[in-house]
C-alpha cells in the first residue's frame, strides 16, 4: 500500500498516512485530486478506480471516506478488508466510533493504524492483538500521566 | 525539581490542548486561517519553554495542523526533542509527529540516528515498537545504513511483537540500502518458519514484496512456499504466497503445472472472495506463462471463467468490476472461452456504474469477430444515443473506432457499413473526437480503394450538409470531419457524381466560419474539383458551363483571400490568380483542362507513421558529427545574421557544443527575456498580456449552438442499420451458395469433420462484400527493427536485484565478503552509554565471529572451484533441481516432459502417465528428452552434483546416460528397439527417442560427448554486445586408470571466447571440476561468449589430463573441435498465433524456403524433431501443416511454415536475419538427411 487517506464528505482530510516518501507539495496535490475524484463518484459505483499507475480502493463509512492507494498487482478485495478491519478496530477502541472521535483523538487513530499496518503492510491480522498492544501502551502512558499529576500533590 | 514540575503542570492547565485547538478551529469557521496563525504563534511560545510536557503538547497540535495542510517543517528540531524524551507518552507523540512530518529532505533526521538506536534497544518493547513504526515512515538511506544491523538483531528479539515489526521494516531498509539484503536474507528466511504466526506472516509479506520485483532470485524458495501454501489457513498469508507464485511461474513453467491443482482446489473450497480472486488471477497468469493450447488445462480456464461469471453476475459492484477486469486478462490468451459470455458483457454495458461499463467496453474490444462486429457495434451505437454525459459518450465513440479499426480493419467485411457508421458518429453533439473520426475517414478512403466511390458520395453529402456540423467550431470538434470530407472529395473527385454541386458547397460563405486549417483544405480541394469540372465540361465541349465555373471561383475566392489565417489567404490568392488566368485562356477558347488537371496528377500513398524513424542510417554517416568546423564563441556573439522580424536565437546545437557555464546561460536568458519584452512581434507567454486582434476576424462572430435532442437524420444518408440487414442477407445467400457447392465437393471428406466450428458459420466463411484491398502503409527498405526498452531505470527495486541463492545453502556458496557486512557501530564518540547499549555491543562481535568462521568453512569447500560465473550458474541449476524434487510429486514424469513434445503428442497420455518406480519403457523413453527439455533460462540438471541427491535419482541418471551412448552408437535402430521394449499400445505412434549428444572426441582413455550447445540468455537481455552460450560436455573414462587434473582449453576466435575466471590469461585452460575413476562419466559445463550469431562457428580445443595407474602417471591430451551450430543460438520460445500473425504481417522478415524429399516419418515426428533439435515451438498445427516459431538469443525471430505431403516436406521460413535463417535451414536439412 502506498498511502491511506481519511476524509469527510465535505472533503476535509481527517487522517493521512504515507508509506512512500513524498514531499509535502506532492502529497497535497495527490490528496486534493483524490478527494475530488472520490467524492464525485456516485454511491452505486464500485469501490475501485485506476488513478495514474495506481489503483485506488475506497469505502465510505457514514460520513467518512477511507481511501487507499495500492499497486497494480495488489489485491483490491484484501485492501477493502484492511479498511474494514481498521474501521472495526476504531469502533472497538472508541466504542461505536464517529467522525468526531477521530477528529478529537486523531493521535489515537494513528496509533491504532500504526499497530495494524507497518510500512504499508498488514502487520497484525488479529484484532485482539492490536487492541491489546494499544491498551498496554495506553496504560503505560496513563501511568506516567498519573505520576506526573500525583507529584505536585506530594509537595 | 518538584517546583519545576508544578510550574509545568500549571502552565499546561492554561495552555490549549489538542481538543481545545480542534474545538477552536471548528468555532472559527469564517476566519480559520487567522485563528490558526494565532495558534501557531502560541505554539511557538510553548516550544520555547523547557517543560517537555508543554513541548509535547505543542508538537501534538502541530501534527494536527500539518494534516490540515500547514507547513510545520520549522518545528522539526522540536519534534526531535520530544522524540528523545524518556517518557513514553511524549516519545510516542514525538515519533508520530516525525512520521507524519519528516521526509528524506528533512535535515534534522541525521540527528536522530543515536536516539533511534537507543530506543530500538530499550528494555520497554513499546519504546522499541514506536521507534520502529516511526522509522518505517521516514527511513533514509543514511538511517538504513546505520541502523540495518540493529534492526537485523531485533528480528531475533524474544518478543514476537518486536520481531514482527523488525521483519516488516527490513523491507523499507532494503529499499533504501540494498547492500543490506544479502547479509540480512538468511535471517529473514529463517523467520518464514517462526513459531509466531504474526512474524511468519510478516516474513512472507516481505519476501513476497521482494520477489515480486525480482522473481528470479527467489525461485529457490519455491518449495518452502509451496509447503506454506498447502499448510497455511491464514488467508492473508495465502494471498501473498499465491501472488508470489504468480510472479515466479513465468520463470519456471514446471512450477506452474504443479500449482494448477492446489489452486483449483482453493478456488473450489474457499469462501473468501479476496482469496478466490487472487487464485483466479494466478491461475490465469500460470496459464499464460505455459504454452498455449494445452488441452488438459482447458478445464482450469473453464473453471476460472465460470467463477468470474459468478462474480460478474453478483449484485456487488466491486465483484462485478473485478470479474470483468480478470476476464480481460483471460481474453488475451483464451478468447474463445470468454467469447461465449458475450451476452453477459453486453449486459454490463447497461450498468449504472460508468467504471463497469468502461471495463465491459474493454472486453468487447477483444471479443469481436467478423461475424459479430456489426451486431456489437450496432449495440454500441444504441448506447451512444442513450448515453448521458459527454465523457462516457466520447469513450464509446473511441471504442467503436478502436474495435472497428483494430489489426488493420481485420474484422470489417463491409466497408460501406463502416463509412456509414463514421458518418452517423458525426452527428454526436459536442464530441471532442472529430479529429479521430476524420482520420478514420481519410485512412479508409485512402487505403481501401474499392470503397472510394462510396466514400466520396458520402463525403459530398456531408459537405452539402455542413451547416449541421458547424455548430461546434472548437478545436477537435466535430467540424474536423469536414477536413476529411473536403480532402476526400477533392482527391478522389473522379468518383463524384456532381462535382459542380460539391464545388459550390465548398465555396459557400459559411465556410469562412470554420477553423483556418479546414478552410485551407477547402480552398485547395476546391481547386482540384475545379480541375475535374473543367475536364468534364471540356469533354462535353460545354464551354459556357466551364466559364461559369471559373466565374464562380472568381466570385467566391476573394472571401478567403481576406482570411486572417495566413495559410488560407496564401492558397486562396494563388488559386484565385490561377483561375483568373484560366478564365482569360477560356475566353480565347484555349483548351486548358488537361493542363489544370496535371497540377494535381499522381496518387498519394499512405506512409506508415513510424516510417521516418525506421529509415536506417547509412553506413559511415555520423549524424552527430559537425559538417563544418564549429564557429568560435566570439564569432557567434558578434556576427549575428540580421533578421527581419526578430533576432534569432543562437541555435541549440551550437550552445550544446560550446560549453557555456551556468552564469553565462542565466545572463543570456535574462537578455532574451528583455529582448522579447521589447519586441512587439513576440507573443508573450505571460497570462497578463491579453490577446489583441488587429481586426474583428470572422472566427469571432458568435455562433449559436443549437442543441437538438432528437438525433438528426441528414437527408439522403443511408443508415448503417440498413447495411447490417443487407449484410445479413448477403451472408445468408452466400452461405446457401456455399452449401450447395460444399455438398457436391466434400461429400467424401465428411468423415474428417471440422472440429472448431460450433457456430453456424465460422470466421473463414464470411467473405468481404467487396474485394477489399487494404493498402499497407509504406515503410522504407531495410527498416530497422523497433527498439522497445520499457524498463524504468529509476525503479528503486532494481537495486534489490541481488542473487541470494548462493547464500542459502551451505556448500559452494558465495560467502558474504567483508565489504558486504552490515556496518556495525564500533568507535563512535559517545558521552554516555546506557546498559542496554553495552549489551548491544556485546552481541555484535559474536555475530561477526560466527560469520567469519562460516566464511572459512565455505572457502575450504570452494578451494578448487575458481570459475565464479559458471559456478553460480551451477548453483542455480542445483536449486532448480531441488525445486523439482521437493515439490510434491503429483506429476512425476509428466512434468519434466518437454513442452513441445506435449503439444505434439497429445495422445500418448498413457505413456506419460507412467509412474516413477515402474521401469516401463515409456518412462525411460521420455528420459533422454528430460535433459534437454527444460526452459532455456531455467537450467539443466548438473550431474556432478548428484552425489548430494538421492540414490534413486543417481541410478536413474546413470541409466539415462547409458541410453545416450546407446543412441549414439545405434542411432538408426534405437527407435525400433525401444518400441519393441515398449509393450503399451498407443493410438498414435510414439516418438522415437532423440538425443542431442554427439561425440566430440575419443581416444583410448576418454570419450567426450557434447550436448548441442544450450543457451543461457540473461533475461534482462544483455545481448547488445555479446551473448552467452553454455556447452555441456560429458567426459567418460574408458580406461582402467584414474583420470585427474583435466584441463579444458579452447583456442578463442574473434567471435567466440571461452569465459575464463577473472585474472586468467586468454590462453589458460579451465580445470574440469572433477576427477574420473575408471568407467565413470560426468558432465561439465563451459560458458562461451559469442558476438555474432548469424554464422555457425568451429573452435579448436584440447583436453589435457593425467592418467594415473598404480605405478605411474602420464600426461595425455585429446584434441577436439567444438561446433556451434546456428540452431544452438535459438531458444525455444512459445508464441501465440495472433502475435505470430502480426509478426509475419509486419513485413520486417525476409523469407527463404527448403524442400526435403523422401522424408519417411509421421508428421508429428517431424515436428518433434524440429522442436527438439532446432529449438522451435509449434504455434499452430492444422492437419499436415504447422507453423513454428523460435527466437535467437539476440532476439531474431525465426518463423517456419512446415507442410508435408507424400514424403516431401516443404519449409517456408522467415527471419529478420537472412544469413542466420539460411544457416538454420541448412542445419535442418542436415538433421533430416541423417535419418
Amino acid at each position: 500500500m502506498q498511502f491511506m487517506l481519511l476524509f469527510s464528505r465535505q472533503g476535509k482530510l481527517r487522517l493521512q498516512k504515507w508509506y512512500v516518501p513524498l514531499c509535502d507539495k506532492e502529497k497535497k496535490k495527490i490528496t486534493r485530486e483524490l478527494v475530488q475524484t472520490v467524492l464525485a463518484r456516485k454511491p452505486k459505483m464500485c469501490s475501485f478506480l485506476e488513478w495514474r499507475d495506481l489503483k485506488i480502493v475506497y469505502k465510505r463509512y457514514a460520513s467518512l471516506y477511507f481511501c487507499c492507494a495500492i499497486e497494480d498487482q495488489d489485491n483490491e478485495l484484501i485492501t477493502l478488508e484492511i479498511i474494514h478491519r481498521y474501521v472495526e478496530l476504531l469502533d472497538k477502541y472508541f466504542g461505536s466510533v464517529c467522525e468526531l472521535d477521530i477528529i478529537f483523538n486523531f493521535e489515537k487513530a494513528y496509533f491504532i493504524l500504526d499497530e495494524f499496518l507497518l510500512g504499508g503492510e498488514a502487520q497484525e491480522t488479529s484484532k485482539k492483538n492490536v487492541l491489546k498492544a494499544i491498551e498496554q501502551a495506553d496504560l503505560l502512558q496513563e501511568n506516567l500521566d498519573f505520576q506526573i499529576r500525583l507529584l505536585p500533590a506530594s509537595t | 525539581m518538584a517546583l519545576k514540575i508544578v510550574k509545568g503542570s500549571i502552565d499546561r492547565m492554561f495552555d490549549k490542548n489538542l481538543q481545545d485547538l480542534v474545538r477552536g478551529i471548528r468555532n472559527h469557521k469564517e476566519d480559520e486561517a487567522k485563528y490558526i496563525s494565532t495558534c501557531i504563534d502560541e505554539i511557538k511560545q510553548e516550544l520555547k519553554q523547557d517543560n517537555i510536557a508543554v513541548k509535547a503538547n505543542a508538537v501534538c497540535k502541530l501534527t494536527y495542523l500539518q494534516m490540515l495542510g500547514y507547513d510545520v517543517s520549522w518545528a522539526a528540531f522540536n519534534i526531535v526533542e520530544v522524540m528523545s524524551s524518556s517518557k513514553f507518552t511524549y516519545k510516542r507523540i514525538g515519533y508520530l509527529a516525525a512520521s507524519q512530518c519528516f521526509h528524506e529532505g528533512t535535515d534534522v533526521i541525521m540527528l536522530t540516528t543515536n536516539q533511534i538506536r537507543k530506543d530500538l534497544s530499550s528494555p520497554n518493547q513499546y519504546d522499541t515498537g514506536v521507534a520502529l513504526t516511526g522509522l518505517s515512515c521516514f527511513v533514509t538511506p543514511d538511517l538504513a545504513r546505520d541502523l540495518a544491523n540493529d534492526i537485523m538483531t531485533l528480528m531475533s528479539h524474544t518478543k514476537p511483537y518486536i520481531r514482527k515489526k523488525a521483519v516488516l521494516i527490513m523491507y523499507k531498509v532494503f529499499l533504501k540500502y540494498p547492500e543490506s539484503l544479502r547479509p540480512a536474507f538468511p535471517r529473514l528466511k529463517e523467520k518464514l518458519e517462526d513459531p509466531d504466526p504474526g512474524v511468519q506472516s510478516a516474513a512472507v509479506n516481505v519476501i513476497c514484496e521482494l520477489a515480486r520485483r525480482n522473481p528470479k532470485n527467489y525461485l529457490s524458495l519455491a518449495p518452502l512456499f509451496f509447503k506454506l501454501m498447502t499448510s497455511s489457513t491464514n488467508n492473508w498469508v495465502l494471498i501473498k504466497i499465491i501472488k508470489l507464485f504468480g510472479a515466479l511461474t513465468p520463470l519456471e513453467p514446471r512450477l506452474g503445472k504443479k500449482l494448477i491443482e492446489p489452486l483449483t482446489n482453493l478456488i473450489h473450497s474457499t469462501s473468501a472472495m479476496s482469496l478466490l480472486y487472487e487464485c483466479v488471477n494466478t491461475v490465469i497468469a500460470v496459464l499464460i506463462s505455459l504454452s498455449s493450447g494445452m488441452p488438459n488445462h482447458s478445464a482450469s480456464i473453464q473453471l476460472c471463467v465460470q467463477k468470474l461469471r459468478i462474480l460478474i453476475e453478483d449484485s456487488d459492484q466491486n465483484l462485478k468490476y473485478l470479474g470483468l477486469l480478470a476476464m480481460s486478462k483471460i481474453l488475451k490468451t483464451h478468447p474463445k472461452s470468454v467469447q461465449s459470455h458475450k451476452d453477459l458483457i453486453l449486459q454490463c454495458l447497461d450498468d449504472k456504474d460508468e467504471s463497469i461499463r468502461l471495463r465491459a467496453l474493454d472486453l468487447l474490444y477483444g471479443m469481436v469477430s467478423k461475424k459479430n462486429l456489426m451486431e456489437i457495434v450496432k449495440k454500441l451505437m444504441l448506447h451512444v444515443d442513450k448515453a448521458e454525459g459527454t465523457t462516457y459518450r466520447d469513450e464509446l465513440l473511441t471504442k467503436i473506432i478502436d474495435i472497428c479499426s483494430q489489426s488493420n480493419y481485420q474484422y470489417i467485411t463491409n466497408f460501406e457499413w463502416y463509412i456509414s457508421i463514421l458518418v452517423e458518429l458525426t452527428r454526436l453533439e459536442g464530441t471532442r473526437h472529430g479529429h479521430l473520426i476524420a482520420s478514420q475517414m481519410l485512412d479508409v478512403a485512402i487505403r481501401v480503394k474499392a470503397i472510394r466511390a462510396f466514400a466520396v458520395a458520402q463525403m459530398a453529402t456531408l459537405l452539402d450538409n455542413a451547416h449541421l456540423l458547424t455548430g461546434n467550431t472548437q478545436r477537435n470538434g466535430i467540424c474536423e470531419v469536414l477536413y476529411a470530407a473536403a480532402w476526400i472529395c477533392g482527391e478522389f473527385a473522379e468518383h463524384l457524381e456532381d462535382p459542380m454541386l460539391t464545388l459550390e458547397a465548398m465555396l459557400r460563405p459559411k465556410v469562412a466560419t470554420l477553423p483556418g486549417h479546414i478552410q485551407a483544405v477547402y480552398v485547395q480541394n476546391a481547386a482540384k474539383l475545379f480541375a475535374t469540372v473543367l475536364q468534364k465540361h471540356e469533354g462535353e465541349t460545354d464551354s459556357q458551363a466551364a466559364q461559369e465555373t471559373s466565374q464562380l471561383l472568381i466570385d467566391r475566392l476573394p472571401l478567403f483571400v481576406q482570411s486572417a489565417n495566413l495559410e488560407v489567404q496564401e492558397r486562396a490568392s494563388c488559386i484565385l490568380q490561377l483561375v483568373k488566368y484560366i478564365q482569360k485562356l477560356q475566353q480565347k477558347n484555349v483548351e486548358v483542362a488537361e493542363e489544370v488537371t496535371a497540377l494535381f496528377a499522381g496518387e498519394l500513398n499512405p506512409v506508415a507513421p513510424k516510417a521516418q524513424k525506421k529509415v536506417p542510417i547509412p553506413e559511415g554517416l555520423d549524424l552527430d558529427a559537425w559538417i563544418n568546423e564549429p564557429p568560435s564563441e566570439s564569432e557567434s556573439e558578434d556576427e549575428k545574421p540580421k533578421a527581419v522580424f526578430a533576432k534569432e536565437e543562437p541555435k541549440h546545437s551550437r550552445s550544446r557544443h560550446t560549453e557555456v557555464d551556468e552564469k553565462e546561460l542565466a545572463r543570456r536568458r535574462e537578455a532574451r527575456k528583455q529582448e522579447q519584452a521589447n519586441n512587439p512581434f513576440y507573443i508573450k507567454a505571460s497570462p497578463s498580456s491579453q490577446k489583441v486582434y488587429d481586426a474583428p476576424g470572422v472566427e469571432h462572430i458568435p455562433v449559436v449552438q443549437i442543441d437538438l435532442s432528437v438525433p438528426l437524420k441528414v437527408p439522403g444518408m443511408p443508415m448503417s442499420d440498413q447495411y447490417v440487414k443487407l449484410e445479413e442477407e448477403r451472408r445468408q445467400k452466400e452461405k446457401a451458395d456455399k452449401k450447395k457447392k460444399e455438398k457436391k465437393k466434400k461429400r467424401e471428406k465428411r468423415g474428417k469433420g471440422r472440429k472448431g466450428d460450433s457456430g453456424p458459420e465460422s470466421e473463414e466463411d464470411i467473405t468481404p462484400a467487396h474485394h477489399v484491398d487494404i493498402v499497407t502503409e509504406e515503410m522504407p527498405e531495410n527498416a530497422l527493427p523497433s527498439d522497445d526498452d520499457d524498463k524504468d531505470p529509476n525503479d528503486p527495486h532494481k537495486a534489490l536485484d541481488i542473487d541470494l541463492d548462493n547464500l542459502l545453502s551451505g556448500a559452494g556458496s558465495r560467502p558474504l565478503a567483508d565489504s558486504e557486512k552490515l556496518p556495525v557501530r564500533t568507535h563512535r564518540p559517545e558521552v554516555l552509554k546506557s546498559p542496554a547499549e553495552d549489551r548491544d555491543d556485546n552481541t555484535i562481535p559474536q555475530e561477526t565471529k560466527k560469520k567469519s568462521s562460516k566464511d572459512k568453512k565455505e572457502k575450504k569447500k570452494d578451494k578448487e572451484k575458481d570459475r565464479k560465473r559458471s559456478k553460480e550458474d551451477k548453483k542455480k541449476k542445483k536449486k532448480h533441481k531441488d525445486v523439482e524434487e521437493e515439490l510434491p510429486e503429483s506429476l512425476p514424469e509428466e512434468v519434466v516432459q518437454s513442452e513441445e513434445t506435449k503439444e505434439v503428442v497429445t495422445v500418448s497420455s498413457s505413456a506419460a502417465a507412467a509412474t516413477v518406480d515402474s521401469s516401463s519403457a515409456a518412462a525411460a523413453e521420455s528420459e533422454p528428452e528430460e535433459l534437454k527439455d527444460t526452459e532455456p533460462d531455467d537450467t539443466k540438471s548438473s550431474k556432478h552434483k548428484k552425489k548430494k541427491q538421492k540414490k534413486e535419482k543417481e541410478e536413474k541418471e546413470k541409466k539415462k546416460k547409458k541410453r545416450h551412448h546407446h543412441h549414439h552408437h545405434h542411432h538408426s535402430d534405437a527407435g525400433a528397439e525401444d518400441s519393441v521394449q515398449n509393450g503399451t499400445v498407443e493410438d498414435e505412434e510414439p516418438l522415437p527417442p532423440m538425443s542431442n549428444y554427439s561425440l566430440l572426441a575419443e581416444n583410448s582413455y576418454i570419450k567426450m560427448m557434447k550436448e548441442d550447445a544450450d543457451q543461457v540468455c540473461d533475461i534482462q537481455g544483455n545481448h547488445q554486445d555479446e551473448s552467452k552460450v553454455v556447452v555441456s560436455v560429458i567426459f567418460e573414462n574408458k580406461s582402467d586408470s584414474f583420470l585427474k587434473s583435466m584441463e579444458f582449453n579452447v583456442l578463442d576466435s574473434l567471435n567466440s571466447k571461452l569465459q575464463r575466471p577473472d585474472g586468467a590469461g586468454p590462453h589458460d585452460g579451465l580445470t574440469v571440476p572433477f576427477q574420473l575413476p575408471p568407467g565413470v562419466s560426468n558432465e561439465a559445463r563451459f560458458v562461451f561468449s559469442v558476438q555474432s550469431i548469424v554464422m555457425p562457428q568451429k573452435l579448436k580445443g584440447t583436453l589435457t589430463f593425467i592418467v594415473k595407474t598404480d605405478e605411474s602417471s602420464t600426461h595425455e591430451k585429446l584434441d577436439f573441435k567444438l561446433h556451434f551450430t546456428c540452431t544452438s543460438y535459438l531458444i525455444t520460445t512459445p508464441c501465440y498465433s495472433d502475435a505470430y500473425a502480426k509478426l509475419l504481417e509486419s513485413g520486417d522478415l525476409k523469407g527463404s524456403s527448403l524442400r526435403l524429399e523422401g522424408v519417411n516419418m509421421p508428421f508429428h515426428h517431424l515436428l518433434a524433431r524440429i522442436c527438439f533439435h532446432h529449438h522451435f515451438s509449434v504455434v499452430e498445427r492444422i492437419d499436415s501443416c504447422a507453423s513454428m516459431y523460435s527466437r535467437s538469443i539476440q532476439g531474431h525471430h525465426v518463423c517456419l511454415l512446415v507442410k508435408s505431403s507424400d514424403q516431401t516436406v516443404s519449409i517456408d521460413a522467415k527471419c529478420d536475419e537472412p544469413s542466420l535463417l539460411g544457416n538454420v535451414l541448412d542445419e535442418i536439412k542436415q538433421t533430416f538427411s541423417k535419418c
